[in-house]
């Protein structure tokens, strides 16, 4: 970290009116280099043997879907996780961090993804913290700390009061500030982790210029995002990591988007024959002809814009869409749990008010949500319990309990979901990941939904389990029920779909049906079409809204 | 006071910030005002009780009892300015009643040997209590309430082991510099209450002007913050827990010096008044903001209502803790109304 005297600069002006290579080592040294890295949490590898150098002057991306490793990556390299095999070299040194505090007086600088400041505080207090400009006394001197401030987010292009506290600002505003901190500590290396997902246009255009005039200082910027369109304009150098393996490191420019996203998603171009080895049936379900549910014209600020859909008895329809397009968002939306700004939903006919989940289940909808152990399971309660908490009120009368109903119940599904369990009343959080998520199935099969709404239902259980739940899913569509399948395999969506509609940034970005539910298909929508699209300009592609 | 100082500026209009991208939700006046009332609030309840008071009870407003008043106050202010420094960090510290009543238990035995001994033998047992807190609390991870709480029934437990279960009792010998240090006066106004200003002063300067300050309104603010950013986390917690006991102690030291004797029933419900006066000075119970000169007004506050309540004479001077309890959940509902705004980040 600076020392107290030392005068941060405005990134635009100071370091820049400093002879060039002076201080900015030569372009292409390694500043920061992982070497073999592995990291290792109770149940799962999450870098496994991970290599990659960061090169000073580059803005290099780093792109993966969830639970690829990124996040560990980070990290790891900002001295939150410490590696449990490999090193870590900085210009050529091996290092180890302890703390993030020793990260950062290493020179590694880190935007988290949550704007990690103290709301409370002011914005030069937060800027200054831990690092705070010194009187001769030895005491604070605010004044000298709201002129820098000034002038350091004068350098944004930010107008803004450092005495105001942090809270008072917008987000995107509190973003700027986070990225002023992280730069002016003299960093060689900064670490950006999505910092565009909650900026305006007007903020992403200050913050690029940012990484420019950083770039030219010889610092390199390590970008996250899942936003293509950022990425090809400005990173140098991206690399995948997948599943906790690092997979490819190389240069942007001339990286077809498609190649990008197949190797993030795992999947090589040949077409994937429609049939394959999930257990989710290729045949056409019989799809009736008017829709169980509309919606229109979803909208949700920052996340889902102007999302319409129909979905069929009968058919399981395929969400399909990169992490952060806005797949979960829509499903939440359906099921009530995620507010509205506009949008209709209409269920068999009917439009659905605003109520929220409750509202949602009476009308017949039901979410599985992705998030298995935080959302669904209650895994202190027996099967028993877990399965019939959300019939409880058809199963009661006057509030009170049948049990006879309840065993009847529970009975009929962990029969044909074939659920594994001792018995009913043994305890869901011992079951496996796999039968825990049939038993959030049967959760919402005894309200006799119309609508099911299952987002990743197969992710993190095991092969068999898998395979069992896709069955069960081709069955449920096969009765007549409208499905509706979340999913980041793409070969349970291709298998598993009728019609797949693909999310992108939170529109829609294309429907796939019939013939052309294909991965090649799928993957030239994910990728936004273009082939070859380093140097065009992105604003061009954006959907016009 | 020093430290209102960059406070009151901030409330000021900003100059440069009026062309700011985003304005804040709600009117610019409200919630300058909000902030006002959450700063200044106590303070000009505190000035209306005094003057309604000096006009309606003559006994009131004189000089002696000012002195009276501020004297009783002074021992709770010392025992809150810690509290303050704990509440901030968003911890608790429960154990300040109990290492009071050790403190001044100590302070009297001690004071057989001078002036000396008399103060660093509480300092040293009751700054090595705060560090156990501190110690169990920063780097063992344990929630303060708990821990604390049962550091409260051990100090009350070595007093009492060291008192034979009461029935021995220290004095102070009488004369001496520390009895001088309790009961002694400049210019009017007891020691007690000069020590008590000059802490407040410190404290003041500490939490606002110095890098520890900064880090326990972060740490208080977004610990997870505080930590990703560098900050020496564990080890402001550490300090700050010291920094109460040794203050508890301290006070207790003082208190037992007025008294000349080391009273073992004092101390008792100690740390809800401080936590009382903590809260009413406008810190936010759950960290992150505060300021030690409205404890200073919260303590007086305090004070003056159970002075005033002693005044009427007629009613039960019980009622004293129904009109602290009235004030407590006024203040903490408003708190609640002002914090919502912050919640929503």
């Amino acid at each position: 970290m600076a020392p107290s005297e030392a005068v941060p600069h405005a990134p635009a002006q100071g370091r820049t009116a400093r002879p060039e290579g002076v201080t900015a080592p030569p372009t292409g040294d390694a500043v920061l280099e992982a070497r073999s890295v592995s990291k290792r949490f109770p149940g799962v590898v999450a870098l496994d043997d991970v290599s990659f150098a960061l090169r000073a002057g580059e803005t290099h991306a780093l792109v993966g879907e969830n639970g690829a490793g990124k996040s560990t990556l980070i990290k790891t390299l900002t001295g939150v996780h410490r590696p449990d095999g490999g090193e870590l070299r900085l210009a050529g040194r091996p290092v180890s961090f302890a703390r993030p505090a020793e990260a950062q007086r290493a020179g590694i600088s880190t935007i988290h993804q949550e704007v990690n400041l103290v709301p409370l505080m002011s914005v030069a207090r937060n800027v200054f913290l831990g690092r705070e400009p010194r009187n001769r006394l030895g005491l604070i001197d605010f004044a000298r700390m709201h002129r820098e401030t000034t002038e350091l987010l004068d350098g944004f292009g930010l107008r803004v009061d450092p005495r105001k506290p942090l809270h008072t600002l917008g987000i995107g505003t509190r973003q700027m500030v986070a990225l002023a901190r992280a730069v002016s500590v003299d960093a060689q290396v900064v670490i950006m982790d999505e910092p565009t997902s909650s900026l305006e246009p007007r903020e992403v255009e200050t913050l690029f210029r940012v990484i420019g005039s950083l770039r030219g200082q010889g610092v390199a910027v390590l970008y996250v995002s899942h936003r293509m369109d950022e990425l090809y304009r400005i990173c140098d150098r991206v690399t995948v990591l997948r599943d906790g393996r690092h997979i490819h490191t190389g240069d942007l420019a001339g990286l077809a988007r498609t190649r990008l996203v197949s190797m993030m998603l795992g999947r090589d171009l040949s077409e994937a024959r429609r049939t394959g080895p999930t257990g989710l049936g290729g045949a056409e379900h019989h799809t009736a002809r008017t829709p169980v549910l509309t919606a229109t014209g979803l909208d949700r600020r920052h996340q889902l814009h102007d999302v319409s859909l129909s979905l069929y008895g009968g058919e399981v329809l395929g969400l399909g869409g990169l992490l952060g397009s806005g797949r979960s968002e829509t499903a939440k939306a359906l099921a009530g749990v995620l507010g509205l700004d506009s949008g209709d939903i209409t269920v068999g006919g009917r439009k659905l008010r605003r109520t929220g989940p409750a509202g949602a289940i009476r009308a017949g909808i039901s979410l599985l949500p992705e998030d298995r152990k935080a959302e669904g399971i209650v895994p202190g309660l027996s099967v028993r319990e877990n399965i019939v908490l959300a019939a409880m009120p058809r199963l009661s009368r006057f509030g009170v309990v049948s049990r006879r109903k309840q065993d009847r119940v529970v009975d009929i599904f962990m029969r044909r979901l074939r659920i594994k369990a001792a018995s009913p009343e043994q305890k869901v959080g011992e079951l496996s990941g796999g039968n825990q998520q049939k038993v959030l199935l049967a959760r919402w099969l005894c309200l006799e939904p119309k609508v099911l709404l299952l987002d990743e239902p197969t992710r993190g259980i095991d092969v068999g389990a898998k395979a069992e739940v896709q069955g069960l899913i081709d069955e449920l569509a096969r009765e007549g029920l409208a499905v509706l399948l979340i999913s980041s395999d793409i070969e349970e969506l291709i298998e598993g779909a009728d019609r797949i509609v693909v999310l992108r940034g939170g529109s829609v970005a294309g429907e796939l049906a019939g013939d052309t539910v294909t991965e090649s298909h799928l993957l030239d929508v994910l990728a936004d079409h273009s082939p070859v699209p380093a140097g065009t300009d992105p604003a061009a592609q954006e959907d016009p809204r | 006071m020093n430290e209102t100082t960059p406070a009151a500026v901030a409330q000021a209009p900003a100059p440069s910030g009026e062309g700011a991208p985003r304005p804040a939700a709600g009117s610019g006046a409200a919630r300058r005002l909000a902030g006002l009332l959450q700063r200044q609030g106590v303070l000009a309840v505190l000035l209306t009780v005094v003057i309604v008071a000096s006009f309606v009870y003559p006994t009131f407003a004189t000089l002696d009892n000012a002195r009276g008043v501020t004297v009783q106050a002074s021992f709770l202010a010392v025992v809150a300015l810690g509290m303050t420094l704990v509440v901030i960090s968003g911890g608790i510290d429960l154990s300040v009643g109990s290492v009071f009543a050790l403190g001044g238990v100590l302070a009297a035995w001690a004071s057989q040997w001078g002036l000396l001994p008399a103060l660093l033998v509480p300092l040293a047992v009751c700054g090595a209590i705060g560090l156990l807190n501190g110690f169990l609390i920063a780097r063992a991870g344990m929630a303060p309430f708990i821990v604390t709480l049962a550091t409260l029934l051990a100090a009350r437990g070595m007093l009492l082991a060291f008192t034979d279960e009461g029935a021995t009792t220290y004095l102070v010998p009488k004369g001496s510099a520390f009895a001088e240090l309790g009961q002694g006066s400049v210019g009017g106004f007891g020691h007690p209450v000069l020590v008590a200003l000059a802490l407040f002063g410190a404290g003041g300067l500490l939490l606002q002007r110095t890098s520890f300050g900064q880090t326990l309104f972060a740490v208080g603010g977004s610990s997870d913050a505080a930590t990703l950013m560098g900050l020496p986390v564990a080890r402001t917690k550490l300090l700050v827990y010291t920094l109460s006991g040794l203050l508890a102690g301290l006070a207790g030291a003082l208190n037992a010096a007025r008294l000349s004797s080391g009273v073992t029933i004092v101390g008792v419900g100690m740390e809800l008044d401080a936590i009382s006066a903590v809260v009413i000075g406008g810190t936010l119970l759950v960290g992150g903001a505060g300021s030690v000169g409205g404890t200073l007004w919260g303590v007086l506050l305090l004070a003056v209502i159970q002075n005033l309540i002693n005044q009427i004479g007629s009613l039960n001077s019980s009622y004293q803790s129904v009109v602290s309890g009235g004030f407590l959940i006024v203040v903490v509902v408003a708190q609640r109304f002002l914090a919502r705004g912050r919640r929503t980040t």
